[in-house]
C-alpha cells in the first residue's frame, strides 16, 4: 500500500517544522527519509503514523483518506529511536501486544497469537529469547524486537524512526542488510529516518531530503547523487568542492576557462560549479582551472584521496587512482572534468 | 614476564587508607548521630511501648477495647480509606498531566501540589472551616441543605485529603517525567486504547514508586493531627481520630490508655518504615527520580 502526504504544514510554538510537504511513496518502496538533525524527518514520519497532527495537509493510506484516522486506527508499525519497548514485559509479551489489546471479536486465539510469536521471533532471528525481558537484551536485538513487534499486527505500512541511530557501527552494517532482507520478504512499504547518507543511499529505493522543513529532492539514490536539484542535496549527500563560475555563449567558464560541463542557459552570472572529488583531475602545474600544493595522501578503499591546498588556503580533495606517483609536497594543477552547475543564491 | 609475575607475588604494600588521620572524627560524627537517633526517637518508641504495658496485657487490651477508643480506630481508617484513594486518583492525574502534556499554567500547579508542604496544618484547617463552618462562606446554604462538612466526618476527610495530597503526585512526577511517552505511543500505534495504555503500560511502569506514594499518603492520613484537630470539634466517640482520642486521654491524665492508642500509631510508624525500606531494596530503580522522603 502507497503512503501520499499532501500539504503538509507543521509549525511548534511558532517554529516552523515541515513547509508544504509533498510525498508519494510507492507501493513496496523502501524509502529512506534523509536530513540533516533537526530538520523535521521525525515530525513528517509521526505525522504519518498520526502521533502528531499536521497543522494542514493530508495523509493518504492507498486510497484512504487517514488524515482523522486516530493513530489506533491507522494500523501502522511504527519503530521508535528509542525501541519503546515494554520494560516490563518478556520478548514474548511485547511482540503479542498488538494482538491482545484487539477487540474480541478480531483478536486471534491463543494458539493462533502464540504460533504468530514464534514465527515473528523466527523472522527476526530471536528463538529462545521469548521470556527474556528488554533489559537482558542487546541494543541490535532491542531493535529486533521492536520490529517484530510492529510486524505483528500486519500494519499496512512500516515506519522507522532512525532504526540504527543508537548502535555502534558494526551492528549497524549488520542491521541493514537484514533490514532490507526483511523488507525484501515482507514486501512492505517502508519509510525509514535516517541523517546518514550513507546509510540512505545503501538502503533505500528512494531517497526522500529534508532540509529545514523542507523537501529539496526525492529520487533514487542514483538520481540524487548525480543529478542533485539543489546545492544543500549536492553537499550534503557529500564532499563537494565550489568554483564560482560564469556562462559565455554557451559554454560555462571556471576562473576563464572552459568546462566540460553542460550549460543550463546561454549567458549570465553569477553561478556555482560544485565538484567531487572524482570530478577534479591533477594535470601539470600551471595548467587546468586550479593550481595548488599536496598536502596530504590517503587511501580511500580501492582510490587514493589526495589533499590540495590552493594559494587562499582553502583546500580540495581529489580522487586518484591507487598507484599514482603523486607526492605530498608536490605543485600540481588541477582540471575540471565534471560538476554540477547551480545558480549562485 | 618473570617480571611481570614478580610484581604480582610481592607482598602489596601496606594501603594507607585517605581518611586515617581522620579516623576519630569519623567515629565522633558517627556516636553523635547515633546519640542523637537513640535520644530523640529510639528512647521515645520505646517509652511508647513501656506505658503502655504499665499494667500489662490486660491493661493494654482494655485501653484499645475502651468504645471511644474504637470510635477513634474506625473514624481513623474510615478517613484514611476514603482520602488514600482520592490521593490516588488525584495524584496520577495530576503528574499524568504533569509528566505528559504540555499546557498553560503547569509550573502554577507544580507549585500548588507542594502547597500542603509548606502551609501549617493548622491553617489549612481554618480555611475548612470558614468555607464550611456554621458561619463560614457556605455554611448556611450546607445547613439550609442538612449537610454537615464541619465537625463532622466530610470536614475531616476534606482536610486530611489537602494535607496528604502531595505525596503520590511528588512520587509519580518525576517517575513519570523520567520515563516519558515513548511507550504509551507504542502501545497506541499498535492499536491499543488509551485507558488500555494506562492499565497496561503506564501503571505496571510506576507501580512500585506508586505503593511508595500510597504508604507515605496512608501514614500522613492516619497521623494526621494539626488540620484535622481544627475541623473535628473534638466530639468524643463521634469526630475523633486516633491522635486526637491520644490527646484527649493524655490530657485527662489517663497515660496508661493515651500510650496504648498512641502504641497503634508508632506501629503504623514501624510498618511503614519496614515496608518502605523494602520497596527502595527491592525496587530502588524503579522508584527513582523520585523525591525520597
Ligand atoms: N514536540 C515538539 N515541541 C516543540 N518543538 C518540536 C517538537 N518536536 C519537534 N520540534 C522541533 O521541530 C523541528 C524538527 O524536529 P524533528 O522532526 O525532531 O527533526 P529530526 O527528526 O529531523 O531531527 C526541530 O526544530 C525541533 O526542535
Ligand atoms: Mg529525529
Amino acid at each position: 500500500m502507497g503512503i501520499r502526504v499532501a500539504g503538509v504544514t507543521k509549525a511548534f510554538a511558532g517554529a516552523a517544522a515541515l513547509h508544504d510537504i509533498d510525498l508519494a511513496v510507492r507501493p513496496g518502496e523502501l524509502l529512506a527519509l534523509l536530513g540533516p538533525s533537526g530538520s523535521g524527518k521525525t515530525t513528517l514520519l509521526r505525522i504519518i503514523a498520526g502521533l502528531v497532527e499536521a497543522d494542514r495537509g493530508q495523509v493518504f493510506f492507498g486510497g484512504l483518506d487517514a488524515t482523522t484516522l486516530p493513530v489506533q486506527k491507522r494500523q501502522v508499525g511504527f519503530v521508535f529511536q528509542h525501541y519503546a519497548l515494554f520494560k516490563h514485559m518478556s520478548v514474548a509479551d511485547n511482540i503479542a501486544y498488538g494482538l491482545r489489546v484487539r477487540t474480541r471479536a478480531s483478536r486471534p486465539s491463543r494458539a493462533e497469537i502464540r504460533r504468530r510469536t514464534s514465527e515473528l521471533l523466527d523472522l527476526v532471528q530471536l528463538s529462545g529469547y521469548e521470556s527474556r525481558f528488554p533489559s537482558q537484551l542487546s541494543g541490535g536485538q532491542r531493535q529486533r524486537v521492536a520490529l517484530a513487534r510492529a510486524l505483528a499486527v500486519e500494519p499496512r505500512v512500516l515506519l522507522l524512526d532512525e532504526p540504527f541511530g543508537a548502535l555502534d557501527a558494526k551492528v549497524r552494517k549488520d542491521l541493514r542488510a537484514w533490514l532490507r532482507d526483511i523488507h525484501e520478504r515482507t514486501g512492505k512499504t517502508t519509510v525509514f529516518v535516517t541523517h546518514d547518507q550513507d546509510e540512505a543511499l545503501e538502503l533505500a529505493d528512494r531517497v526522500a531530503v529534508l532540509n529545514q522543513g523542507r523537501l529539496e529532492q526525492v529520487g533514487s539514490p542514483d538520481d540524487v547523487q548525480d543529478h542533485p536539484a539543489t546545492p544543500f542535496v549536492m553537499t550534503f549527500l557529500g564532499q563537494a568542492a565550489r568554483f564560482p563560475a560564469d556562462i559565455r555563449d554557451g559554454r560555462v567558464l571556471v576562473r576563464g576557462k572552459p568546462v566540460p560541463v553542460a550549460a543550463s542557459r546561454s549567458q549570465g552570472s553569477p553561478f556555482q560549479l560544485y565538484c567531487r572529488p572524482w570530478h577534479l583531475k591533477p594535470t601539470a602545474p600551471g595548467q587546468g582551472h586550479q593550481t595548488g600544493t599536496i598536502s596530504g595522501v590517503r587511501r580511500l578503499g580501492s582510490m587514493r584521496r589526495i589533499e590540495v591546498l590552493r594559494a587562499d588556503g582553502a583546500k580540495l580533495e581529489v580522487e586518484v587512482p591507487l598507484a599514482t606517483s603523486l607526492r605530498q609536497g608536490e605543485e600540481i594543477g588541477l582540471e575540471i572534468v565534471d560538476g554540477v552547475l547551480f545558480p549562485e543564491s | 614476564m618473570s617480571d611481570a609475575i614478580a610484581v604480582h607475588l610481592a607482598p602489596p604494600s601496606p594501603s594507607v587508607p585517605v581518611v586515617t588521620e581522620r579516623r576519630w572524627v569519623r567515629r565522633l560524627t558517627i556516636a553523635v548521630a547515633l546519640a542523637f537517633l537513640f535520644l530523640f526517637v529510639i528512647l521515645p518508641l520505646a517509652v511508647v511501648f513501656v506505658e503502655a504495658f504499665r499494667r500489662g496485657w490486660g491493661g493494654y487490651l482494655a485501653a484499645l477495647q475502651e468504645a471511644d477508643a474504637q470510635a477513634a480506630i474506625r473514624l481513623t481508617l474510615t478517613v484514611a480509606a476514603i482520602s488514600v484513594p482520592a490521593n490516588v486518583i488525584f495524584g496520577l492525574a495530576a503528574s499524568w498531566a504533569i509528566a505528559k502534556f504540555e499546557f498553560k499554567g503547569k509550573s502554577l500547579l507544580i507549585t500548588l501540589i507542594d502547597l500542603p508542604f509548606s502551609v501549617s496544618p493548622v491553617v489549612s484547617g481554618l480555611i475548612y472551616l470558614l468555607l464550611f463552618g456554621a458561619q463560614g462562606l457556605w455554611g448556611s446554604w450546607l445547613m439550609a441543605h442538612g449537610v454537615k462538612v464541619a465537625f463532622a466526618l466530610p470536614g475531616i476527610v476534606l482536610a486530611t485529603i489537602f494535607v496528604t495530597f502531595p505525596f503520590v503526585a511528588r512520587q509519580l512526577i518525576p517517575l513519570m517525567q523520567e520515563q516519558g511517552t515513548a511507550e504509551e505511543e507504542a502501545a497506541l500505534t499498535l492499536g491499543a486504547s488509551g485507558w488500555r495504555t494506562f492499565l497496561t503500560v503506564t501503571l505496571p511502569n510506576i507501580r512500585w514508586g506508586l505503593l511508595y506514594g500510597v504508604l507515605l499518603c496512608n501514614a500522613r492520613a492516619m497521623g494526621e493531627f494539626g488540620a484535622v484537630s481544627v475541623v473535628s470539634g473534638h466530639i468524643r466517640g463521634l469526630t475523633n481520630t486516633i491522635p486526637l482520642h491520644v490527646e484527649i486521654l493524655y490530657n485527662e491524665y489517663n497515660f496508661v490508655a493515651a500510650f496504648a492508642v498512641a502504641s497503634l500509631l508508632a506501629c503504623l510508624a514501624l510498618l511503614t518504615l519496614a515496608l518502605k525500606s523494602v520497596l527502595e531494596w527491592r525496587h530502588g530503580a524503579d522508584l527513582a527520580g523520585g523525591a525520597h522522603r
